[in-house]
């Protein structure tokens, strides 16, 4: 009754850790195959780079678990880099505190319009999308305006390194820890798995489903202001076209780390590995030199393809049985 | 009331706005400004088409603007063997991807939002590959394609009400969009009822990936140019806006083809009514996202009990 | 235990939905350490009662009464706080979460800083369960267990937050006898604490072994309550089918009035060894031209599914199809309906109507194809046809182009039937046809499944209306349990029979 088919447990390994090892696999490659890869410079450029997806990444995964989803991100991040730009004139704590503000707050009225009238979070966070990029507009005087960070220590947040990293990634990796806590160790992670899985259960078995899923709209905004604000600091100013289209990485991010995209089941640590995943291949790309960059997006789509593929026959598999 | 929204909205919206323009906006009346509107709006519109029929099976179409792109990387790639050639494999290509997607969702049962996000990204990155930067070229016969007139109305304007017709027709008159619309009304039921329910979904998809494609196509031949890098970036949100402000639901079961262009006309007569009132562009899209939500909250399935 | 005052109490309940009276005036009283059984067929009221009690419905009169005192439940999440716990037929719990999480979502042991501590966790969930019987990975997620233990563990976590009342809806539908007895050890305990159980369940053999008092709903109304131990199984069965022995009456108020000869002939459809694991074992059915064949049997005896089996609507482990002699291809309903056998569904909601199409669009629906050339439908010819199956079948809507999710009961099973007849089938599967439909409907209904069968027409007709099936069918095999148990013809096709053949003990 309990007993479990081999396939089906090379099923789970391959769902949890499949990112990890191709990761792995393709690390091993890329040091045989080029000189240059295998280098701390290129190894602590990757993990710079892919530090502000991650962070954007941990709150889509959490929305991801939870069944929904979260497109708005991708324009939250642009926002959060201008509203952190331009409020640097105010020092330091402008600069960190009214992108996380201004996001948060849109993540929340999201999370609470789907919540409370059921609409398809999808439709609503594309709503979120459009009006949030119209909002960076206005602020940026359509885009014309680059806010310059004039707060230094601002600037070295996202400038300063030690042991060869900037700060972005020690927070990062702060904020990596602790989502992992939060989502295996405390009540309000586990009532994010359960409404992910089945929300009619979860609610008869006691989860205050309205609440998470608002918790849940109001982190993923909170992340992507906050990475766009370390974005800001960074780049010493609030671009306007950088991280269009961002939300499609973290959601492919989250996938590919073996969160489910129905729901219910993956964690932060596959996310974290799915972002290296892509900021690996994208390196790789580099290093061939005569291919351009847009191949990553062919690999990382059929990489994506390919998952949900397996996630599929697997969680078919699992229901014959 | 609201289902009066729901049925009429978008045409009473088109009124007022237009009612709004031609007392108000110095020579919004002017033939050249009318044609600009038009000419600017029918790739929207001919995608709108097929996205209404992916969202009538309760599915989503996120690939459109990728294939677009697609299209027009296959368009450059081709265009020495002639307009034609080109237009053929362009097309071929656009039902290639939309029959992947939909092979995905009704064969292997992937979410449509996941399986077409999926192509979004693949396709747009192998548009990029087949042509890394924006190719100019100088081929009468699509050159023409993107800018001759019959009897003052833009072919690509043409095309598209054609396509119009075309679609309501299908939807209304054919045993597929019959189907199509059952399908999406109740899946359980169309199963029992013998339905080729698989194989219409899958049809569906390909269609939508093919007038993608000859949009994709048809800018391209306007900008003569192929630019795959930014044709059609974000156009699945301009499509599925335009299917649902026309009342379409995303619940499914239900297709307002002639709402739909509605839907489309609305978007672009807004925003050029801002642009010309010297109201900036972030305007149009916070309004537009403010619509979006109006119109889903309007087409929402009621919750029973 | 000493009767006293009731731990839960119904007093005069009445709930009413549009158009129905789903409870009236019900009443029952359940005791500390007492095992009640709730029985009554399908649209008795079993569930809307079960929800009252559970704060899903709130009560249009009556009053619940709760330890003593007046109560209210407004929601699940209310009622459970105070102590009534219900176990659903189907698994009501995270699929993909770990077994541990799942037992004790919202009561997890903490450690320090407010964290959850998982070896606690864990340790805490083996040793609960290892009371269920079950010696399981706690750390695996849910579904990979049996459904059996799935049922367990939402056993174990029902009683395990401190209820009063339990309540079991069907808990053994998907239970092996081993895991059965375990959940009859498990009662057994509750009882002996105190604890109060309402268990619903088709299987005589498992009420008569488990509870102590019986109420029966018929139609909303309780038919009867008195401890189960008074009542004798053919009793029992009449009271939930609402027929008395003593006065089965000889026939007169159905519309069916066929002479129900003998019919002759090879049958048009031949089902064979029909076997799915948990549903159906080994059920073999045949209709003729002409012959009106009825499925008798308690709710979940099989009925609907030996009908989803044969059009190829239900996966099977086992057993062919044979139509005309030729075995149907499995998989997908098309070929059985080409091959001239269509199923009329019971839920007309979710497998019947396209709720946004119009009338005329759901008739035409399956005969599409036929009514196209070329694939562009013809409007002419679908108005034919429709006004065809209008006028015969008296459809009541304003037009054709009313959407049909504004019609009756009656009239959209109307415009079912039409849409089946469109295709001209050889055998028609009925799966209640008149349930949920008014009288009048009724009776149209049942005069047409005579006149087509007159035509030579094959039916498979499902009622529980024992009735409808003794005047309708010329044959009836009663199922239970997912097999069949006896076949009446001729003479022996009465109602008396038919209930003797389902209250038989199934182990004697």
């Amino acid at each position: 009754m309990t007993t479990v088919t081999r396939r089906e447990e090379i099923g789970r390994v391959l769902q949890q850790h499949g990112a990890l090892m191709v990761l792995g696999v393709l690390i091993v490659v890329g040091t045989l195959a080029f000189d240059s890869f295998a280098t701390v410079g290129n190894a602590a450029s990757v993990v710079v780079s892919s530090s502000f997806l991650a962070v954007v990444a941990i709150g889509m995964t959490f929305v991801i678990i939870g069944g929904g989803i979260d497109l708005s991100v991708g324009s939250l991040f642009v926002l959060g880099g201008v509203l952190a730009a331009a409020g640097s004139r105010y020092g330091f704590a402008a600069a960190l505190l009214l992108p996380l503000a201004v996001c948060g707050l849109v993540g929340l009225v999201q999370g609470l319009i789907i919540a409370r009238t059921g609409l398809a979070p999808f439709i609503v966070t594309l709503a979120g999308l459009l009006g949030v990029r119209g909002l960076m507009l206005a602020i940026s005087d359509e885009g014309a305006t680059t806010y310059l960070v004039s707060d230094p220590a601002f600037a070295a947040l996202g400038q300063g390194e030690l042991l060869g990293l900037t700060y972005p990634v020690y927070v990062t990796i702060v904020l990596v820890l602790a989502a992992m806590v939060l989502l295996q160790r405390t009540g309000f992670g586990q009532n994010v798995y359960a409404i992910g899985g089945n929300e009619q259960a979860a609610a008869l078995m006691g989860v205050p489903v309205t609440r998470t899923k608002v918790l849940v709209y109001l982190m993923s905004g909170l992340l992507a202001g906050l990475a766009g604000a370390l974005n800001a600091a960074r780049l010493s100013s609030g671009v306007t076209i950088l991280g269009i289209g961002m939300e499609l990485d973290a959601i492919a991010a989250v996938v590919i780390g073996g969160t489910l995209l129905t729901g219910g089941a993956g964690g932060v640590t596959g996310t974290v590995a799915g972002v290296l995943l892509l900021g690996v291949i994208q390196s790789l790309i580099n290093q061939v030199g005569n291919l351009t960059s847009s191949f990553q997006q062919v690999v990382s789509g059929a990489f994506l393809a390919l998952v949900v593929v397996a996630q599929r026959l697997l969680s078919k598999a699992q229901r014959l049985n | 009331m609201t289902r009066w929204i729901r049925d009429y909205g978008v045409y009473a919206a088109v009124l007022a706005l237009l009612v709004f323009n031609v007392l108000f906006t110095p020579y919004f009346l002017d033939a050249a400004n009318f044609r600009t509107q038009l000419v600017q709006v029918s790739p929207i519109v001919i995608i709108s088409l097929g996205m209404a029929l992916v969202i009538g099976t309760k599915g989503i179409d996120l690939s459109v603007g990728s294939v677009m792109a697609l299209a027009a990387a296959l368009t450059a790639l081709y265009l020495g063997y002639g307009a034609a050639v080109a237009l053929v494999v362009a097309l071929i290509g656009g039902a290639v991807a939309g029959a992947a997607g939909g092979t995905l969702v009704a064969y292997v049962g992937i979410q449509p939002i996941v399986a077409t996000l999926a192509l979004l990204v693949g396709v747009r990155g192998l548009a990029n590959v087949l042509v890394p930067q924006l190719v100019e070229f100088r081929n009468p016969d699509l050159i023409a394609l993107g800018s001759s007139s019959l009897f003052g109305v833009p072919l690509i304007v043409i095309i598209a009400a054609a396509l119009t017709l075309v679609v309501a027709f299908l939807v209304r008159r054919t045993t597929f969009g019959r189907q199509v619309v059952a399908i999406g009304g109740n899946r359980a039921a169309s199963e029992l009822s013998g339905l080729p329910v698989k194989r219409v979904l899958v049809l569906v998809y390909v269609i939508s990936g093919l007038l993608a494609a000859l949009a994709g196509v048809l800018a391209t031949a306007r900008l003569q140019a192929s630019d795959p890098t930014s044709l059609g970036m974000f156009i699945e949100l301009s499509a599925i806006t335009a299917v649902v402000v026309g009342g379409t639901p995303l619940s499914g079961g239900r297709i307002r083809v002639a709402s739909t262009v509605m839907g489309a006309l609305l978007m672009q007569l807004l925003s050029a009514t801002l642009i010309k009132h010297n109201l900036p562009q972030s305007w149009t899209q916070m309004v537009q996202a403010v619509i979006i939500l109006a119109a889903v909250y309007v087409t929402r399935e009621r919750v029973k009990r | 235990m000493k009767r006293t005052e009731p731990l839960l109490e119904a007093r005069g309940i009445t709930k009413r939905f549009p158009g129905v009276v789903a409870l009236d005036d019900v009443h029952l009283a359940l005791g500390a350490g007492e095992v009640h059984a709730l029985v009554g067929e399908n649209g008795a009221g079993k569930s809307t009662l079960i929800k009252v009690f559970t704060g899903v419905y709130q009560p249009d009169g009556g009053e619940l009464r709760y330890n003593g005192a007046p109560a209210g439940f407004a929601s699940p999440l209310e009622a459970q706080r105070a102590g009534i716990s219900t176990i659903y037929q189907e698994v009501n719990l995270v699929p993909m979460m770990s077994v541990a999480r799942n037992l004790l979502l919202g009561r997890e042991p903490r450690g320090r800083l407010g964290v959850i501590d998982t070896a606690r966790l864990y340790g805490h969930a083996r040793a609960v369960l290892r009371g269920f019987g079950l010696d399981t990975d706690v750390r695996r997620p849910l579904r990979s267990l049996g459904v059996g233990a799935q049922q367990m563990v939402a056993l174990a976590r029902a009683v395990s937050v401190d209820a009063k009342v339990v309540i079991m809806d069907e808990p053994t539908s998907s239970l092996e006898p081993r895991e059965v007895e375990t959940l009859f050890g498990v009662i057994g305990r509750l009882r002996e604490s105190g604890i109060a159980v309402i268990y619903v369940s088709h299987r005589l053999d498992e009420l008569y072994r488990v509870c102590d008092n019986v109420t029966v709903l018929r139609d909303g109304r309780v038919a009867h309550t008195g401890p189960l131990a008074d009542l004798n199984r053919l009793k029992l069965i009449s009271l939930m089918l609402g027929r008395d022995l003593a006065e089965v009456k000889s026939g007169g108020l159905t519309r069916f009035n066929r002479d129900q000869g003998a019919v002759d002939g090879t049958p048009v459809v031949e089902a064979r060894g029909l076997t799915r694991r948990h549903v159906l074992s080994d059920v073999t059915v045949s209709v003729r031209p002409g012959e009106v064949v009825g499925l008798g049997g308690l709710l979940g005896a099989g009925r609907t599914e030996t009908a989803k089996a044969i059009v190829g609507a239900l996966p099977l482990d086992g057993g062919q199809v044979l139509v005309a002699g030729a075995p149907l291809p499995r998989g997908g309903t098309k070929a059985a309906i080409s091959a001239g056998v269509s199923m009329l569904p019971e839920d007309r909601k979710a497998e019947g109507i396209i709720p946004g199409l119009s009338v005329r669009d759901n008739i035409a629906l399956a005969a599409l194809p036929s009514l196209a050339r070329a694939g562009v439908v013809s409007d002419s010819r679908i108005d034919r046809v429709v006004e065809i199956f209008m006028r015969r079948l008296r459809i009541k809507a304003s037009s054709p182009h009313q959407v049909v999710s504004e019609l009756s009961g009656g009239n959209q099973q109307k415009v079912l039937l039409a849409r089946w007849l469109a295709v001209r089938p050889k055998v028609l599967l009925l799966d209640e046809p008149t349930r949920g439909i008014d009288v009048g409907a009724k009776a149209e209904v049942q005069a047409l499944i005579d006149e087509l069968a007159g035509e030579g027409l094959g039916v498979l007709l499902i009622s529980s209306d024992l009735e409808e099936l003794v005047e309708g069918a010329d044959r009836i095999l009663v199922l239970r349990e997912g097999a069949v148990v006896g076949e009446l013809s001729g003479e022996n096709v009465t109602e008396a029979k038919i209930m003797a053949a389902i209250a038989e003990r199934a182990h004697d």
